[in-house]
C-alpha cells in the first residue's frame, strides 16, 4: 500500500515536471528540475578541481563534471554544486546530490550500498616519500621497510595491506593534508595515493619529496576506477554511463585528461 | 484478623505488599508497551531496511569485529600509560595552585594559567598542535613518534581537569584540619601530605572515576594524527565495505569496557553519599 502511494506520487512528478526537452534520459529523474546537482569534497583537491572552484570548470573532474552534463543535455548553468563528505555520501536515505564526484573508486563492496557510473579514470597508486628517503629504489622489497602512512579513508590502505605488507604499523590520517603534516615531521617515510595526487602533494605540498613509483594499473584483482556515486537504484544511472560511454568514444575524456592530469608516465613502475 | 497474624503480617505490612506488587506490574507493563512499540514501530518506517543494512549489518559486524577488537588493543596501551601520568601530574598542578608561601606565588600562577589553557582548548586542537606540531621541530625517530605527542596532549589536558578535582578535594577538607595539624607541631608539607591529601583524594575518588571513563574514549582522539586505533579502524573498515556497523562494532567494545566502569562510579559515590549522612 505504502509503495504504491509513494509511485503514485512519483509518477505524479514525473508528469508535472519535464522542463527538460522531451525524451531526454534525464528529464525527471534529476534532484530539482533541470538542474544537475553535483557535489565534491568539502575542500576539494588539486587536480582534481581548481582552486577549490568546481563552478569555474577547472580541474579534471570539475571538466568531466561540465562534460558529462553537456552530453545529458544540460547548459553549464544548469549544473548546481554542493559539498559533501564521503559518509554523508553513503549513509542510507535521501541524498543531496544526483552525482557525487570526489574520485571514489569502484569497489564490489561498496557499490552494494551505493551506485556507481561507468569509470571516468583508471588511477595507478603511486608512492609518495618523504625527502630523507628519496633514493628508495621502486621494489616491493625495499618499500616494505618503509614507515607508511595513508588517508584512513581510501583503497590505499587496502592496497598496503595486501601488496607492500610493511614491517612496521601503518599510521592513518583523516585527509591528504594530515597526511602532509606527518611526513613533514619525518613521523612517515612514504604515503600511497592515486598517482594525480601523489604528483601534486610532490609538486607543490611537501617540499623536497618524490614520487618514486607507480604501480602498474592491472595489479591485483580490481584496478582503481574512479566513478561518480549516486544513490543506490538512482534511475539517472542509465543517462550517467550513456553521457560517460559517450565522451570517451568521442576523445572528450582523453582531451579533458590531456588538459589536467599531468603526464604520468614519467613514473618508474614498481617490481 | 487471625488469619493475617497467621502469616505473620500486620495490615499494613499486606498493604504495602500489594501496593509494591501493584508498581512492579505497571512498571513491567509500561516497559513491555515501550519495548514492543519500539520494536514494531522502528522496522515500519521507509527507510528501516537501509539503515539496518548499514547500520546493523551483522555479517559486516562479524568481518570487522576480530579487527576492531585488535585495534583496542591500542586504546588500552595509550591509556595504561596516560592514566597514571594524568594522575601524577594533576596532584602537582592542583598543590601548586594550592601553595601557600608567598615566594611561591609564580607557581600558583603557572598553575593556573596550565589550568585555564590546557581547560580552554578542545581537546583535539591540542592533540593536532603538539602531535604534528613539536615533532615538525626536527626530532629524531623514535622521538617523533605520534604514540608519544599524542599521549602527552592528552595529558596535558586531563591533568588540568583532574587537578582542578584534586583541589576541589583538598578545598573540601575543613581548614581547622590544617589548623590542628600544625598546632600539633607537624610543618605544612607533613599537614598536606599525612592529613588533608588523604581525606581529600578519598572525597574525590568518585569524580575521578568519571575522568577515567571520559580519557578512555578520548584516547580515540589519537587517530586523527595516525595510530590506528579501534575508532580509525572502523572507519577504514566503514570506507572499504561503505557501511557504518563497524562503529556500531566499535562502540559495543567502548560499551562493554564503560558501563562496568560507570556502574563502579556509581556505587563508590552512592557509598560515599551514605558514609557523609
Amino acid at each position: 500500500m505504502k509503495r504504491l502511494f509513494t509511485m503514485t506520487v512519483a509518477t505524479c512528478a514525473l508528469m508535472a515536471t519535464s522542463a527538460l526537452a522531451d525524451g531526454h534520459c534525464a528529464a525527471g529523474k534529476t534532484l530539482a528540475d533541470g538542474k544537475f546537482t553535483i557535489a565534491t569534497g568539502n575542500p576539494a583537491y588539486f587536480p582534481w578541481v581548481m582552486d577549490d572552484a568546481p563552478e569555474s570548470g577547472k580541474g579534471f573532474e570539475a571538466a568531466v563534471a561540465y562534460a558529462v552534463a553537456g552530453e545529458m543535455g544540460f547548459a553549464a548553468e544548469d549544473v548546481v554544486w554542493v559539498r559533501s563528505s564521503f559518509d554523508e555520501a553513503i549513509q542510507p536515505g535521501a541524498k543531496n546530490f544526483d552525482v557525487n564526484m570526489q574520485q571514489y573508486s569502484i569497489t564490489p563492496e561498496r557499490d552494494e550500498v551505493v551506485d556507481f557510473s561507468a569509470p571516468y579514470y583508471t588511477a595507478p597508486m603511486a608512492v609518495l616519500v618523504s625527502p630523507g628517503a628519496t633514493d628508495t629504489a621502486p621494489t616491493l622489497a625495499a618499500l616494505k621497510g618503509l614507515k607508511w602512512g595513508a588517508v584512513g579513508s581510501t583503497t590505499a590502505v587496502a592496497k598496503l595491506g595486501d601488496v607492500v605488507k610493511p614491517d612496521s604499523d601503518l599510521l592513518l590520517y583523516g585527509d591528504n593534508a594530515d597526511v602532509n603534516a606527518a611526513m613533514s615531521a619525518n613521523q612517515i617515510d612514504a604515503a600511497l595515493f592515486d598517482l594525480p595526487t601523489a604528483l601534486f602533494l610532490s609538486a607543490v605540498m611537501i617540499e623536497g619529496s618524490k614520487v618514486i613509483g607507480q604501480f602498474p594499473a592491472d595489479e591485483g584483482d580490481n584496478p582503481d576506477q574512479f566513478g561518480m556515486l549516486m544513490e543506490e537504484g538512482n534511475p539517472l544511472k542509465a543517462c550517467v554511463d550513456a553521457a560517460i560511454t559517450a565522451i570517451t568514444d568521442n576523445g572528450t575524456l582523453a582531451a579533458i585528461e590531456a588538459e589536467w592530469l599531468q603526464s604520468t608516465t614519467g613514473v618508474p613502475l614498481i617490481k | 484478623m487471625s488469619e493475617q497474624k497467621a502469616a505473620g503480617m500486620t495490615r499494613r505490612a499486606i498493604f504495602e505488599q500489594k501496593q509494591r506488587r501493584r508498581a512492579t506490574l505497571i512498571a513491567a507493563s509500561s516497559t513491555a508497551i515501550v519495548v514492543l512499540a519500539l520494536v514494531v514501530l522502528i522496522p515500519m518506517a521507509p527507510g528501516w531496511e537501509k539503515v539496518q543494512k548499514s547500520f546493523f549489518n551483522g555479517a559486516v559486524l562479524a568481518k570487522s569485529f576480530p579487527k576492531l577488537l585488535e585495534a583496542f588493543k591500542i586504546n588500552i596501551m595509550i591509556f595504561a600509560w596516560s592514566a597514571p601520568a594524568i594522575a601524577v601530574l594533576g596532584l602537582l598542578i592542583a598543590l601548586a595552585r594550592d601553595a601557600k608561601s608567598p615566594a611561591l606565588f609564580p607557581l600558583r600562577i603557572f598553575g593556573a594559567a596550565f589550568t585555564d589553557v590546557f581547560r580552554g582548548v578542545p581537546v583535539i586542537l591540542t592533540v593536532y598542535l603538539i602531535g604534528f606540531g613539536i615533532p615538525g621541530l626536527g626530532l629524531p625517530r623514535p622521538w617523533n613518534s605520534p604514540y608519544i605527542w599524542g599521549s602527552l596532549a592528552l595529558i596535558l589536558t586531563y591533568s588540568a581537569y583532574v587537578a582542578e578535582i584534586f583541589r576541589s578535594g583538598i578545598d573540601s577538607v575543613h581548614h581547622s584540619q590544617r589548623a590542628a595539624a600544625l598546632s600539633l607541631g607537624l610543618s605544612e608539607r607533613q599537614a598536606m601530605r599525612d592529613v588533608i591529601l588523604p581525606q581529600a583524594v578519598r572525597n574525590v575518588v568518585p569524580s575521578q572515576m568519571n575522568m577515567l571513563i571520559a580519557l578512555q574514549k578520548d584516547v580515540s582522539l589519537l587517530s586523527f594524527i595516525g595510530p590506528v586505533e579501534i575508532f580509525r579502524q572502523a572507519g577504514v573498515f566503514k570506507s572499504l565495505l561503505a557501511n557504518f556497523t563497524p562503529y556500531v562494532g566499535a562502540a559495543i567494545i567502548f560499551l562493554i569496557v564503560t558501563i562496568p566502569a560507570t556502574r563502579y562510579a556509581d556505587y563508590l559515590m552512592a557509598r560515599q553519599t551514605r558514609e557523609r549522612r
